[in-house]
């Protein structure tokens, strides 16, 4: 595309935004609305706006596809693996109650630990999507 | 009152947008279309006070699924083809039309059975919805009940949720993933061609 001055202030201005907005659908998750899924899709959404204002190129540049290939599986893992450690402590798979002192605790880091896994694999795999469809027009 | 009105606002729009979609050939106008489909939902959802829902329906239905499709349009082409050029009078009209009146028929006589919208007394609250309304906070400790079920009590299905999530994204990569250089796509098109 060709370089847009006002598309480029705008897009430099709401980039930020976005991803705050992201970062509070993640960990505001447990009181209001959202969670996991949605801030996922918000974060990958503020990147994709950069490939789409700056180029695919410059895009890549924040988040080569080799890091998000392991960002898309490092938030499956670390779902899975809050399951195994809760096995280890003593409890059943997912069953946060063991993680904390009081059940409250326990159920509040569970919970928090796995929608950060959730939301780093759909940010992940959105870009994935994102940049293997872009890609193809760019050959 | 003011809930009726916004839901029949909405709704009417989501039928015109349909029918627009239907008749309209310029694809690049559809998937915008598909996008403006996708917020009224969100709309509704909102009406609905699902705010869960309609964060996702505006989130993937009105922003990256039509990304998505913008960027398969400048792979493909903008405009549909026509597909009765070769033979336009074997279109008739009748039979699938009294399809589509009979389906829709069954489907209306369907919503009959259907408890009305809240129902308290409908099976889908009176299941396990009330134990979660009454004990999530205490056992949880997380206000919004929607999490609580989604990460705690039903934390295998989320599992397996983004199990699934991840799987499509490895396959879009094993599909089209990776990049191939321009000087070698050139020369297979050519190949090609020249075989034909």
């Amino acid at each position: 595309m060709k370089p847009n001055l006002i598309l480029h202030v705008v897009a430099k201005f709401l980039i930020p935004l976005i991803i705050i907005f992201a970062l509070y659908v993640q960990f505001h998750g447990d009181f209001g609305p959202g969670g996991g899924f949605q801030a996922g899709v918000i974060f990958s959404a503020a990147l994709i706006l950069y490939a789409l204002v700056f180029g695919l190129d410059a895009a890549e540049k924040i988040i080569p596809s080799h890091i998000l290939r392991i960002l898309a599986s490092l938030g499956l893992v670390i779902y899975a693996g809050v399951g195994v450690v809760t096995l280890l402590l003593g409890g059943n798979y997912l069953d946060y109650t063991v993680l904390g002192s009081t059940q409250i605790a326990g159920q509040h880091l569970g919970i928090l630990l796995v929608e950060l896994g959730v939301g780093i694999t759909v940010a992940a795999v959105m870009l994935i999507i994102f940049f293997s469809f872009a890609g193809r027009g760019r050959v | 009152m003011i809930d009726i009105i916004i839901n029949i606002t909405l709704l009417a729009f989501l039928a015109i947008t349909s029918v627009a979609i239907v008749r309209m050939t310029n694809l690049f106008a559809i998937v915008m279309l598909f996008g403006i489909f996708s917020l009224l939902s969100a709309g509704l959802f909102v009406v609905m006070d699902a705010p869960d829902v309609a964060f996702t329906e505006a989130a993937v239905g009105a922003g990256i699924s039509t990304v998505l499709m913008l960027a398969t349009l400048a792979l493909t082409r903008n405009r549909q083809k026509n597909p009765y050029k070769e033979a336009p009078h074997a279109h008739r009209p009748w039979l699938p039309l009294f399809v589509v009146g009979i389906t829709g028929a069954v489907l209306v006589y369907g919503t009959w059975d259907i408890p009305r919208f809240g129902d308290p007394n409908s099976p889908a609250q009176t299941h396990v919805a009330r134990y979660y309304l009454e004990n999530a906070l205490p056992e949880t400790g997380v206000p919004n009940v929607v999490t609580a079920v989604l990460a705690s009590y039903r934390g295998f299905d989320t599992l397996g949720e983004v199990a699934v999530v991840f799987t499509a994204g490895v396959a879009v990569l094993l599909l089209i993933g990776g990049r191939r250089p321009k000087q070698t796509l050139k020369q297979k098109d050519e190949g090609e061609q020249d075989e034909t």
